[in-house]
């Protein structure tokens, strides 16, 4: 008796001591199916798991200059899809990044990254008035448009649903998610923009992401 | 089962106390259609004026303006079911940005949220009748 008592004290003992370590080293999954690669390094064969990374991209940003990839270099970046005129989940969910941008505002390794879904209306001069009123005064947050094959493609390499549908207020319909992209442009997590508790995660995930790419 | 029913009193009471504290000078059916016009707000008006009535940087103006809540009382039926346009100032501030209405609102509906609104970010004491809606709504510009 003595002994099964002891052995599952050390049993819980270990666990919390592992836990505990796990947590401190916590990292964010990466998201999206891997495909399985052998490769031959130094004459063994190891095996390698390649994960779904977003492609390159070229658009039209809220001072009329085209930006790419390239300018999240080496950057971790939270994107998503939205219209100026949205009158349904948008406003939530931008008031929502607005907390992330705060919080690490003027930090060079953090961006964001919002994609009109209204490539009729949201031209650079009316997402340029949007980011004002929204109070945002850096580069640090990109509001992009591109053409409409250009910006729904996209969106599916965000796991994000997108769709021009005359039949939802607004006419577009769209899934609300916050995606975090790392530095090698793999997905890392996606949360509700519209759930407070999703939210929360959102911003202790970013540090958690920061920490692997100190 | 006692355990659950007797939790359940206690939450009320401790819910109705909260409610009456905080707004004791208002009658109980002015608190009703507050309550019933707080459920209305949550699903359809504060994505864009925030669940404080706050509004969002200079997109989406505040509801907490008294002054303006007060002079444009006799509009806030039309721009809930018709929405507005054009530069107005809230709360200090100059704000133009379309915001769309809420035709699907019964007249009803209106004066519940339009009391919630009032009563909770401004400072009225009184709730908005359903013939009062109707009224405003004829004049509608
Ligand atoms: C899509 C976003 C959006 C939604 C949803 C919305 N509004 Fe507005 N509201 C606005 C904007 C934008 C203005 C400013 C209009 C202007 O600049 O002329 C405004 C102005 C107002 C004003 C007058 C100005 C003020 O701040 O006091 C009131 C009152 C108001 N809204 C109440 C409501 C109520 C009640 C609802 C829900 C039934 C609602 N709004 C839903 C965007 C919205």
């Amino acid at each position: 008796m003595k002994k099964i008592v002891g052995l599952a004290s050390f049993t819980l003992f270990a666990g919390l001591l592992f836990q505990s370590c796990d947590n401190t080293e916590r990292k964010l999954p990466i998201l999206g199916e891997a495909t399985v690669e052998k490769k031959m390094v130094d004459g063994k064969e190891v095996i390698d798991s390649i994960y779904p990374t977003i492609p390159d991209f070229k658009f039209l940003n809220q001072d009329s200059v085209y930006i790419t990839q390239d300018f999240f270099k080496d950057k971790i970046y939270v994107a998503n899809f939205f219209f100026t005129h949205c009158p349904s989940i948008c406003p939530t969910m931008q008031r929502n990044l607005l907390k992330a941008y705060e919080k690490y505002k003027n930090n060079p390794k953090i961006a964001f990254l919002s994609h009109s879904i209204d490539f009729k209306y949201d031209q650079p001069h009316v997402l340029k008035d949007y980011a004002n009123k929204l109070g945002i005064d850096n580069d640090q947050w990109q509001f992009v448009m591109g053409s409409k094959a250009d910006i729904y493609g996209i969106s599916e390499k965000y796991l994000v649903y997108t769709k021009e549908d005359a039949s939802v207020p607004g006419g577009y319909d769209h899934s609300g998610y916050l995606v975090i992209i790392d530095p090698e442009r793999r997905l890392r997590g996606a949360y509700d923009g519209t759930n407070d508790e999703q939210v929360t995660k959102l911003l202790e995930d970013l540090d958690v992401i920061l920490n692997e790419y100190r | 089962m006692i355990y659950k029913y007797l939790t359940g009193i206690l939450t009320l009471i401790l819910a109705l106390n909260l409610l009456f504290s905080c707004n004791n000078k208002l009658s109980v059916q002015t608190m009703q259609y507050a309550t019933i016009g707080q459920k209305l707000y949550v699903q359809h008006c504060q994505n864009c004026h925030g669940a404080k009535g706050e509004g969002l940087g200079k997109l989406y103006p505040p509801l907490t303006d008294q002054k303006f809540l007060e002079e444009n009382r006799d509009k806030l039926a039309c721009i809930v079911k018709n929405g507005m346009a054009g530069e107005i100032v809230v709360n200090g501030e100059k704000f133009n940005q379309a915001m769309p209405g809420v035709p699907s609102l019964t007249n009803i509906d209106v004066a519940y949220v339009l009391t919630y609104i009032t009563t909770y970010f401004g400072n009225s004491t009184t709730h908005f009748t359903q013939e009062e809606v109707i009224q405003m709504l004829k004049d509608c510009r």
